[in-house]
């Protein structure tokens, strides 16, 4: 008998004649806003963000540009990986002078090392938590992409910013691979004292663009 | 839980407990940590006003995916072939050893980095890899602290809980320098400085690594996602930058759909780092972006647990770590005495039902509470922990002794008039009680508590002379 048919045998026997349980009638927990919650989801996102000591902006979409290039030359971020198919305007205020690190052919994990940044855009936002999720779509590029460069600046679409958790997971494709970001990189294991920076980006900016007037 | 050769030969818990309590600097981090952890815990779960409501659905789903296990298992095989990667079936420690470094050996490589697993802790697979000419590095902050200092883990969250930051500044300082990278010069006790020496020492170890071995946190059956939360990124180093990834999980890591990870990913950050989310959460399905994956799904005794009605609810387990920081035991006495990888309430039933109660220290595990219940409060997919506990308790072996101790009192207990027999007799002899200690095997009993004093008459004859007797 192989271990897999073992395996299987042990289960369905230990668990004969055991009840079956209702998952549906169990899902009592809230999976859309109450009312009245809606209207500072863009506001609480930035909060929850603010929170894991990432730095963030919530501007209009049309400043999104100078947005992005006064915070890349406040780090003197001369390097900067760009994923394919990331908005071309999101980059219309940074200087020529700028080295643009495109991932064609993909670049090599010392050279993501050796870049100042990565600007990527998102999959989603999740406003109770503060969640960033990327899905390796267009704009985001694949995951070593904002994992090996030390500073991550993440253009999120206030449209893109759902209430919760439930909201996102029905959002997204499994199928994809994903990463949700909570903050930058960061360790609780000296004393459980949370310290931000260890192997991700140590560094997280965000740029929250709103459409329309404010 | 067998293979594991981490712990084996540890005397019993009151032992190891007594030696615990009595080193006060483990007891002043023990103490500080899950102090601060409980905390903040409390603070993010009182936040959600449907914790409750997370925290039944929690269990219905997995109570659902271990009644349906063989059905999920498979449906989760499905998926994962079909993405392109591969699942192998472990149904002992020694045969997922066995597979895992087949599948090392086959890439021609002799390193391999990990991110923090407890399945790969509890089959004793960086000892197994050893043997056989393989270096496993441990990328967790805490498991390099563990890793350098030639130590065991002693929590399932924050395996260096019992050291604090000048203990870590010198294990790093006198060990970095054997596994690679040296320590910088006049290392601080900075935990931000610490940080950044763990970046430092493992940067170039991340990138040139071509074997990345991880647990999981979660398997989705629909669709074969697999699921790693973490904090530092040295997960998604060991996920993503590799050409070969391995993983080793529990098969009761299963959830049945997708929409069940909008519970877990609420229920579990909170409950363990006490944060509304984790930094980092890696979700994954099959061959990704070019890598070869392989999948190796681990019996190793869950089969076992999950065949005992009362003691299966330890499998909803998501290894939060919550019930360890609320135990009044644990906080004393620390993870190490429980002599496993899985330490805490949870470890008390999960050990003992893992490898069976043959040891002296397993048989003491279930006795390693005192029943208060903090745990199952604490719980996110509400483990019943007391109620397992003294589940397992009944099962333990107990001395001749105390089962003919028991034998005898069930035999008086069972009739009234036995027991009136018994009482009359014991007045009459009263007298010859000791005051303080019982011989013989009675001693052990008498070791911590007096004997308690045999009145002059008891309950039912005064009530008889009394009341009954209308000598009112």
């Amino acid at each position: 008998m192989s271990s897999r048919d073992l395996i299987l045998a042990r289960i369905r026997s230990a668990v004969a004649g055991a009840p079956q349980t209702d998952v549906e009638e169990a899902r009592g927990y809230r999976t859309s806003p109450a009312p009245g919650e809606e209207s500072g989801r863009v506001e609480l996102f930035a909060e929850r963000v603010r929170d894991y000591r990432a730095i963030v902006h919530v501007v209009p979409e049309e400043e999104v540009a100078d947005t992005v290039a006064r915070a890349l030359s406040g780090r003197n971020a001369g390097r900067l990986v760009i994923p394919d198919g990331l908005p071309e305007e999101w980059l219309g205020a940074v200087p020529a002078t700028l080295e643009r690190l495109r991932d064609d052919p993909p670049l090599a994990a010392a050279d993501l090392d050796a870049a100042d940044g990565v600007i990527t855009g998102c999959a989603a936002g999740i406003a109770e938590t503060g969640t960033i999720v990327l899905s390796a779509g267009p704009g985001q590029g694949r995951r070593a992409l904002t994992l090996v460069p030390d500073y991550h600046l993440c253009v999120v679409r206030a449209d893109q910013v759902v209430p919760g958790v439930p909201e996102a997971i029905s959002r997204l494709d499994p199928v994809r691979p994903l990463t949700w970001i909570s903050g930058p990189s960061a360790t609780s294991d000296i004393e459980l004292n949370r310290v931000e920076g260890v192997h991700g980006p140590r560094t997280l900016e965000v740029v929250i663009a709103i459409s329309g007037p404010r | 839980m067998s293979g594991s050769g981490t712990f084996l030969g540890m005397p019993s818990f009151p032992e190891n407990a007594e030696k615990a309590l009595q080193d006060s600097q483990l007891r002043f981090n023990l103490r500080k940590a899950t102090h601060t952890i409980r905390g903040k815990r409390a603070a993010v779960v009182e936040e959600l006003p449907d914790w409750q409501e997370l925290r039944a659905a929690g269990k219905a789903i997995k109570d659902d995916a271990l009644r349906n296990l063989d059905r999920y298992l498979l449906q989760a095989e499905e998926a994962i072939t079909k993405a392109g990667g591969h699942v192998h079936w472990a149904s002992d420690a020694a045969e997922a050893n066995e597979i895992v470094t087949g599948l090392i050996r086959a890439t021609g490589e002799t390193r391999v980095m990990k991110v923090k697993s407890m399945a790969t802790q509890e089959i004793g697979l960086n000892e197994a890899l050893e043997r056989e000419g393989i270096t496993a590095y441990e990328t967790d902050l805490a498991e390099l602290i563990v890793q350098l200092g030639d130590d065991w883990p002693s929590h399932i969250l924050v395996p260096a809980i019992h050291r604090n930051r000048s203990e870590i500044r010198e294990i790093f300082t006198e060990h970095m320098a054997e596994w690679g990278r040296p320590a910088p010069e006049g290392l601080s006790d900075d935990p931000r400085t610490l940080a950044d020496a763990a970046r430092l020492h493992l940067r170039e170890r991340f990138l040139s690594t071509k074997v990345g071995v991880s647990g999981a946190n979660f398997l989705i059956a629909e669709t074969g996602t697999l699921v790693v939360l973490e904090s530092e990124g040295n997960g998604r180093m060991c996920l993503t930058l590799p050409e070969t990834l391995i993983s080793v999980v529990g098969i009761e890591k299963v959830l049945p759909t997708w929409r069940d990870l909008e519970v877990f990913l609420q229920l579990l950050p909170r409950s363990s780092t006490g944060e509304r989310m984790n930094p980092y959460t890696s979700m994954w399905t099959g061959a990704t972006e070019g890598q070869e994956f392989h999948l190796v799904l681990l019996d190793n005794g869950r089969t076992k647990v999950l065949a005992d009605e009362i003691g299966r609810q330890a499998l909803r387990c998501i290894r939060c770590s919550a019930c360890l920081n609320v135990c009044p035991v644990y906080e004393r006495v620390g993870g190490h005495a429980y002599g496993s990888v899985y330490p805490g309430p949870i470890g008390a039933i999960l050990t003992p039902q893992l490898r069976g109660m043959a040891s002296e220290l397993d048989a003491s595990l279930p006795y390693a509470s005192s029943l208060c219940g903090a745990c199952y409060d604490v719980c996110p997919v509400a483990i019943d922990i007391p109620e397992v506990l003294v589940h397992l308790r009944s099962k333990a072996p107990h001395a001749p002794a105390e089962r003919l101790g028991l034998t005898a009192a069930g035999w008086v207990l069972d009739k009234p008039v036995r027991l009136e027999r018994a009482q009359r007799l014991a007045t009459r002899f009263r007298g010859l009680v000791p005051k303080r200690r019982l011989p013989g095997p009675g001693a052990a009993w008498t070791a911590t508590r007096d004997v308690p004093a045999v009145p002059e008459e008891s309950f039912r004859d005064w009530w008889q002379r009394t009341e009954e007797g209308g000598g009112r």
